[in-house]
Order: C-alpha cells, then sequence, then structure tokens
C-alpha cells in the first residue's frame, strides 16, 4: 500500500505535498521514544508519533522510513516540514488518535514486522 | 574503495542541528557504494553516538573514516565522562535530563543500539576527562 493511498483510510492530510507519496509501506509502528524508534524502525515503515519537533525527521530519514504520521491533528512547524520536504519525507496529519490509526493501517494489511 | 576521512564538530545541546553528522555520514557512504543493509546499521549507531554527544557531553567531534576493513566511527568528547560503564550500557539505564526526555530521548537504548548495530565496539570513560567510543562496521 502506498502512503497515499492511506490518506482515506486514516482521514489524513499530506503536510509535505512535494514529498513522494508513492513510496510502499512495509509496515507500521508507534512510539514517542526516538531510541526505542531508532532500535526498531525499518525501511518503508510507517510512523506513529506525537513527536513533532527536527529529530523526528532525523530519525525517519535515517531509518529510511515511508511516511511519519501525526495523531489527533497535532501541527508540526513550517521549518521541520520543510526539512521532511527537503529529505522527501511524507508528513500526514490525521483527526483520529494514536490507537485508530494504528487499528486502521493494520486492519489494512500493514502489519508491526511487514509481510 | 578508496580512503575516506571526515570530521564533524558536534555541540552540546544542540538539539536542532542533531542529527546533521549521522545525515552527512549516510550521503557519503551511499555515494561510496556501501551496501544498505551496512548502511542502516551504521545510520543508527551514528545517530545514536551523535545525539549522545548532544545530550551528555560537553562537546565533542565525530570521525568517519573509511578503509579496506570497514567503516570506522569514532565519538571523542570533551567531558564530563561516564562514572560506571557497566551501567551505562545496560538497556534503560539512561541519565538524560528533562529536556531531553521530553524530546523522546533518554530510553536507555543508545549505547546498546550502538554495540548492537556495530562489529567492533569499544568504549572508554574517564571521569572529568572524557569520553572515547571506537565502532567498525565490515563491509563484506
Amino acid at each position: 500500500m502506498k502512503v497515499k493511498e492511506i490518506l482515506p483510510l486514516i482521514e489524513a492530510e499530506n503536510m509535505t505535498p512535494s514529498a513522494d507519496a508513492e513510496k510502499e509501506i512495509l509496515c507500521g509502528y508507534t512510539c514517542d521514544l526516538l531510541s526505542w524508534v531508532m532500535a526498531n524502525g525499518r525501511e518503508g515503515m510507517a510512523w506513529v508519533t506525537v513527536q513533532t519537533h527536527m529529530n523526528v525527521i532525523a530519525v525517519a530519514v535515517l531509518a529510511e522510513m515511508a511516511c511519519v504520521i501525526l495523531p489527533e491533528n497535532i501541527d508540526m512547524d513550517k521549518d521541520v516540514l520543510a526539512k521532511a520536504e527537503a529529505e522527501g519525507l511524507c508528513v500526514l496529519k490525521s483527526p483520529l488518535s494514536g490507537y485508530e490509526i494504528c487499528g486502521r493501517l493494520h486492519a489494512a494489511g500493514v502489519s508491526d514486522k511487514g509481510n | 574503495m578508496s580512503a575516506v576521512y571526515r570530521e564533524y564538530k558536534v555541540e552540546a545541546d544542540d538539539f536542532t542541528r542533531a542529527g546533521e553528522a549521522s545525515a552527512d555520514i549516510k550521503r557519503t557512504l551511499k555515494q561510496l557504494g556501501v551496501s544498505s543493509t551496512v548502511l542502516r546499521r551504521v545510520a543508527v549507531a551514528c545517530y545514536e553516538v551523535e545525539i549522545n554527544l548532544v545530550i551528555h557531553s560537553d562537546g565533542g567531534t565525530l570521525t568517519l573514516k573509511v578503509d579496506d576493513e570497514g567503516v570506522h566511527l569514532k565519538s571523542q568528547d570533551v567531558g564530563p565522562g561516564i562514572a560506571d560503564i557497566d551501567q551505562a550500557m545496560r538497556e534503560g539505564y539512561s541519565t538524560a535530563d528533562e529536556e531531553a526526555r521530553s524530546l523522546g530521548f533518554g530510553a536507555g537504548m543508545g549505547l546498546p543500539n550502538m554495540k548492537r548495530n556495530a562489529d567492533r565496539f569499544a568504549i572508554k570513560s574517564r571521569l572529568g576527562e572524557g569520553t572515547t567510543i571506537d565502532m567498525m562496521f565490515a563491509l563484506a
């Protein structure tokens, strides 16, 4: 499933229109401890987090993730979004809770370890 | 593979620029044709050591060297040093302050993550002097 295909599924808005929304999502994860995410981050991961600072982008890019998903309409600063776009990383914002986002992604076939 | 040597200054408490050295190191290694598996392991360890310099040290230097053996990463700081290395190496143990924790750091995974990802890992520290971490990632 591509990043752009999960937008309607989790009622999300793409905050980084110039980033690559054609990337394939291979697995999903949710966690707000960055070191924990560094240890478990994978290529093609959709990462749900309430953290919004610059290091979120660094971690997602280093782990070659597919996208970052912000739950409950949490905003991310413009300069952080600009950094994400410069790195080609999609940041999505959804009105749903992290719990609901993960539930919907899992039901649609996105597992934690990938297929 | 041609020899590469780069040095990056990492400032204490500079959370905004944290990760820039790691991103540049990853780009450099990608250009050298390092495999994606090795690249990922280097990236994780490199980011952890860089963020440790920001959170815990009084500033330091990150050095990248690539030779026929592999990718060598060295972190050298100017203090304050680690009192008990065995304790610091334990998963879940962290001395990160409130600011670092509010950003999602301080899970006590940094040093274990480095050791797990590197083919060779060595840490030396003296209280009041500083800490040196040497890591090697084989290319083959």
